[in-house]
């Protein structure tokens, strides 16, 4: 790790602050990837701005149908919480499959979602209900918000401060994890709202988490595991590693949705 | 039995400090006036250093100094030595290329060592490693063995062929004759995937030199100080030994991989009398996948030639075993010694040949890891036995059944070298196959298949070879070293003990096991029995640990000098009560004479030995202290089943291991908590091997599976609860009747679980599946087998 200046802001204003002032910053939420990469001597931010000290960035309430998220929020409470559980299964589901016990208990969904590692978890749980990012400056759709490989319609500085979930009928989660990271290598998000299926896919794919239309429609036409069993992915634009071919992760793709279907119940 | 004696499941003594974090780790010393170092490594494969800019480097904050190869040379500093030399076939010496300590003109492997650094502190002597300027001029790397072998670029000019040697061992011209009278052969080309050990502590060392006294010492984690004082001092830095002293205090786990002695060892040691202060170096865990010595990394073709009735007639393996760039210590001993000569199994195989080619690649040393050899060996013999029950239509219970060793052939002689003293191989297997309920596994099976799953069954009647072992077999078969082992025992004069054993332990239980032979033999409590280890100016030359060696040499050690404490606390005794010698009975901590009630405490003995007021000074020593070394007269032969059942989800090529059954004959168990431990943790690095864990390499030569992000480490969810028993023969040779227990699990485990994916998925026509067997693997080899019988 090489030396950094470390800020513990009490308040947003001064956290964008602080990180607009910064030579090159870098937020610190849960610093369960920012800091095993700084100790590997991979990032050298010359500023840390620490976002533990900012008031109201931690918890989770339900409004006007929406779960709300705080992005300080941690995966294990996440994971805990009788509302996200009665409200939203498949988003308790995915944040009690992140990482392990230590992770979950440091990890914030904020922290996942900016950083928007292409096998992380909860970009699928985003995008596949629909969610909406809330930072100190707007509102940003999931659907506009994950742009690329660890790559976010985040300005620079700009700061998560919650995820709003609208309520689904039903969703779940399917995971497939890579076996030594443990991190998704294919992972499904599956959920049923009002406004028709969403299919959210982690993990697989080349520029990060994906929708799959084909399985959302044909989930609209029939809401069952079948209709999804059918439907395979070309393998042209996933991932390939020692962990898994791409034909392999088009494949989990289809068997994963199936899962995440029968999940939902 | 006494409560504490052989055979009590006692807890351990060393847990205590273990568990409350108050073990002593090398880095966990710090010494006066300490430094620390960085060692700068290779980030090439294969490079030719045309020159190395350290001059920023030594002007950085805080450096003290900074070291390269050519300091070393100019210091007349020799190379890191193998300590086993292997002959050719024709009777030729091996290729043996030098191994400096630090490189000198040439990098052969990622994580090659370059330089190092010094300075006030680890961060400084990093920061100070980044600005040190090596001009390196890349040369093609060499990573395949096959393409090592088939004129790849030479990874030593003085090794032709990349080649070190090219061993044979047994009779081909018997092997051939059998295949000539065979009716039925089977075959197998098998890969033993290459393993990166991962002990919990990443290696560490303190390197310090006294000024005033001129003595060298070195803190370091290794597992066998002794050997390590012997190498360096005597090969590497000609230090004599009254002058250097290796101190290996709690070491976290070794597995092999903390045998060897390193080149941080030797740079650290010089680098202190260089600068003459203490220098500290601890391996991150990155250092340590690049540079702590690999295991396994074999390729193998075999054919066992059977009669019609699928008896075993002749075998013959030919072996590739990667060495990785340099010799390491006992690397050359692996495929052979340790391998070559464990290919009879526990079968009746009147004829068997191997060869062996060790092949030098542009990758890290490839050394002893958990069985070092008879893993390989297990895993070669069962998985074509498993092949040819199938082939042979025979059960696998019946073809191994036909072909074991029967109890009345020992000793038996096999036509590889060793000479089995005892086992009873369908013992364990009748306990194993009742433990697995192998009778209720088509039940299992079907219901299964009724969700959509595979279910398989594998098994692995394995043996090994511990106690590693004679001196005298040991140096006919190259070995640069005595096998023997050291104990002393002194008797304090209020009677608790203290024994200092030229074994070492990693974390197995040695405080324990050992004391309990002390309390066993003595009739003092556990409370009152130290075990010292681990200091070389605290115990006599002794041989360290490893090859499951401490208990069936070590503690034999230990029990012939409790046996001389005994005899001399006798003849005190006698002196004391007036008797006869003859008359002297010792049961219980009490010395009494026969017949009669008249009878001595050992405690009051020992005091004795210490205020001889009235001793016949002519006949009888004061004192109650006792050394013995031991060399056995052969190794022990553990052996055992084990069975796995699996269930394959098809869908994603997920294995789940439902049950596993380990019945191991280690001899006599001294301490049946330690034991079942041992093969808790043997069993999970077998099924790491099998399931989880391989080294990968890209071409370049760059370490694929560099860190934990991508080398699949078992974890406690990848483990069943595993049904452990024993059944025991005794080793003939030794006072206890011990064989050793460390390593039975990762030998026996590994051909069980791939037996049993084999088995779950042989009805699909899938015939392989390599190690490790991850999802990808068994959907590939599924979908892979579905198409071919399509076609067909």
């Amino acid at each position: 790790m090489y030396e950094f200046e470390y800020q513990k802001p009490s308040s947003l204003s001064e956290a964008a602050s602080a990180i607009k002032s910064a030579d090159d910053g870098s937020l610190l939420a849960g610093g369960q990837t920012l800091l095993p990469t700084m100790k590997q001597r991979l990032a050298s931010p010359s500023d840390l701005v620490d976002l533990s000290g900012v008031p109201g960035l931690s918890g989770i309430s339900v409004v006007d149908g929406n779960v709300v998220i705080g992005a300080m929020t941690t995966h294990a409470a996440v994971a805990a919480s009788a509302d996200v559980k009665s409200n939203i299964a498949g988003l308790a589901k995915l944040a009690g499959c992140i990482g392990d016990p230590q992770v979950r208990h440091r990890g914030t969904i904020g922290g996942s979602i900016a950083n928007n590692d292409p096998a992380a978890d909860y970009p699928g749980a985003c995008l596949g209900l629909g969610a909406t990012i809330v930072t100190n400056n707007r509102e940003i759709s999931a659907d506009d918000f994950f742009v690329g490989l660890f790559e976010t319609a985040l300005d620079d500085g700009e700061i998560i401060t919650a995820v709003r979930f609208p309520i689904p009928e039903k969703s779940d989660y399917s995971k497939f994890a890579q076996p030594a990271s443990r991190f998704s290598l294919v992972g499904a998000f599956v959920a049923k709202t009002s406004n028709g299926a969403r299919v959210a896919i982690t993990g697989a794919g080349q520029a990060g988490v994906f929708r799959v239309p084909a399985m959302e429609s044909a989930l609209n036409g029939d809401f069952s595991a079948a209709s999804v069993g059918s439907i395979s992915l070309p393998s042209d634009d996933l991932n390939s590693d020692i962990h898994g071919s791409a034909d392999y992760r088009a494949h989990l793709v289809t068997v994963m949705a199936k899962r995440a279907v029968d999940g939902c119940g | 039995m006494n409560a504490t004696g052989i055979g009590a499941a006692v807890k351990r003594k060393e847990d205590f400090r273990f568990l409350t974090g108050q073990g002593t780790y090398t880095d966990d010393i710090n010494r006066p006036g300490q430094a620390y170092a960085y060692i700068l490594r290779s980030p090439l494969a294969h490079a030719n250093i045309k020159n190395i800019d350290t001059t920023a480097a030594k002007a950085a904050d805080g450096v003290l100094a900074v070291f390269i190869g050519d300091d070393m040379a100019a210091d007349g500093v020799g190379g890191i030595p193998c300590g086993w030399g292997v002959n050719n076939k024709d009777g030729s010496a091996m290729a043996e290329p030098a191994h400096p300590a630090l490189a000198q003109g040439k990098v052969r492997y990622v994580g090659d060592q370059v330089a190092i650094v010094i300075a006030e502190t680890y961060t400084q002597a990093k920061d100070a490693a980044e600005t040190i300027s090596v001009d390196y001029e890349e040369l093609p790397a060499v990573i395949n063995m096959e393409a090592a072998l088939a004129g790849g670029p030479l990874v030593h000019d003085d090794a032709p062929g990349n080649m070190s040697y090219d061993w044979g061992l047994g009779d081909l011209d018997a092997v051939n004759e059998g295949f000539k009278n065979a009716t039925q052969v089977s075959k197998i080309d098998i890969v033993n995937n290459r393993l990166i050990p991962n002990a919990m502590e990443p290696r560490a060392g303190i390197g310090e030199y006294d000024t005033a006294t001129g003595e060298y010492t070195l803190y370091t984690t290794t597992q066998n100080p002794h050997v390590i004082r012997l190498l360096m001092g005597a090969f590497v830095l000609n230090i004599p030994e009254h002058k250097l002293r290796i101190v290996s205090p709690d070491v976290g786990g070794g597995f092999g991989s903390k045998i060897f002695h390193y080149a941080e060892e030797a740079i650290l040691t010089w680098a202190a009398g260089k600068i003459q202060r203490p220098i500290k170096w601890t391996a991150e865990r990155s250092d340590a996948f690049i540079s702590d010595a690999h295991g396994r990394d074999h390729i193998t073709h075999a054919e066992l030639a059977m009669d019609a009735d699928g008896k075993f007639l002749a075998l013959k393996v030919s072996t590739k075993a990667n060495m990785g760039a340099y010799l390491s210590t006992f690397a050359t001993s692996v495929p052979t010694y340790l391998y070559g000569t464990l290919l009879a199994g526990v079968y009746s195989t009147p004829a068997v040949y191997v060869e062996v080619k060790s092949v030098f690649t542009n990758t890290v040393p490839v050394d002893a890891y958990r069985g070092a050899g008879r893993p390989e060996a297990s895993y070669l013999l069962e998985r074509l036995v498993d092949r040819a029950a199938r082939e042979t239509g025979h059960s696998q219970v019946d073809l191994r059944r036909k072909n074991f060793i029967p109890n009345d052939a020992f000793p038996y002689q096999t036509p590889v070298a060793l000479a089995y003293d005892s086992g009873d191989y369908n013992a364990s297997l009748d306990e194993a196959l009742k433990r697995a309920d192998v009778v209720g596994f088509e039940a299992r099976k079907a219901e299964s298949e009724r969700n959509g799953k595979r279910r398989g069954l594998g098994y692995s009647t394995y043996i090994e070879a511990c106690g590693i072992a004679p001196s005298a077999v040991a140096g006919a078969l190259g070995a640069r070293a005595g096998l023997y082992e050291s104990a002393n025992v002194r008797v304090h004069p209020t009677g608790s003990v203290t024994v200092y054993t030229g074994s070492h332990s990693t974390g197995q239980g040695h405080e324990t096991a050992f004391a309990q032979l002390v309390s066993d033999t003595l009739g003092v409590s556990l409370e009152s029995v130290d075990i010292v280890h681990g200091d070389t100016n605290k115990v006599q030359f002794g041989m360290g640990t490893y090859g499951s060696r401490s208990l069936a040499v070590g503690g034999e050690a230990l029990m012939k000098a409790l046996n001389k404490i005994t005899d001399k606390a006798g003849k005190i005794a006698a002196h004391c009560l007036e008797a006869s010698e003859a008359d002297i009975e010792f049961k219980d901590g009490q010395f009494s004479v026969a017949g009669t009630d008249k009878s001595m405490a050992f405690s009051d003995v020992a005091l004795t030995a210490y205020v001889p007021h009235n001793f016949p000074h002519e006949t009888l020593e004061p004192g109650l202290e006792e050394n013995a070394f031991y060399d056995p007269a052969n190794f022990t032969f553990p052996g055992g089943c084990h069975i796995c059942e699996v269930e394959i989800d098809p869908d994603t090529g997920t294995v789940s291991v439902e049950n596993f059954v380990a019945v191991d004959d280690v001899g006599r168990v001294i301490n049946p908590m330690i034991v079942e431990g041992q093969v808790h943790g043997g069993v999970a690095q077998g099924i790491g091997q099998a399931l989880l864990e391989g080294c990968i390499y890209d071409e370049s030569g760059q370490l694929t599976t560099g860190s934990f992000m991508d080398y699949t480490m078992p974890r406690a969810d990848n483990i069943p609860n595993m049904d452990v028993g024993n059944t025991v023969t005794l080793c003939a040779h030794n006072s206890l009747g011990v064989k050793g227990c460390g390593e039975v699990g990762a030998i026996g485990s590994p051909p069980a679980v791939i037996n049993a994916i084999v088995d779950s998925l042989w009805g699909l026509g899938v015939r392989d599946i390599a190690m490790p067997a991850t999802p990808q693997k068994i959907w590939q080899a599924i979908a892979t087998a579905q198409t071919s019988q399509a076609a067909e």
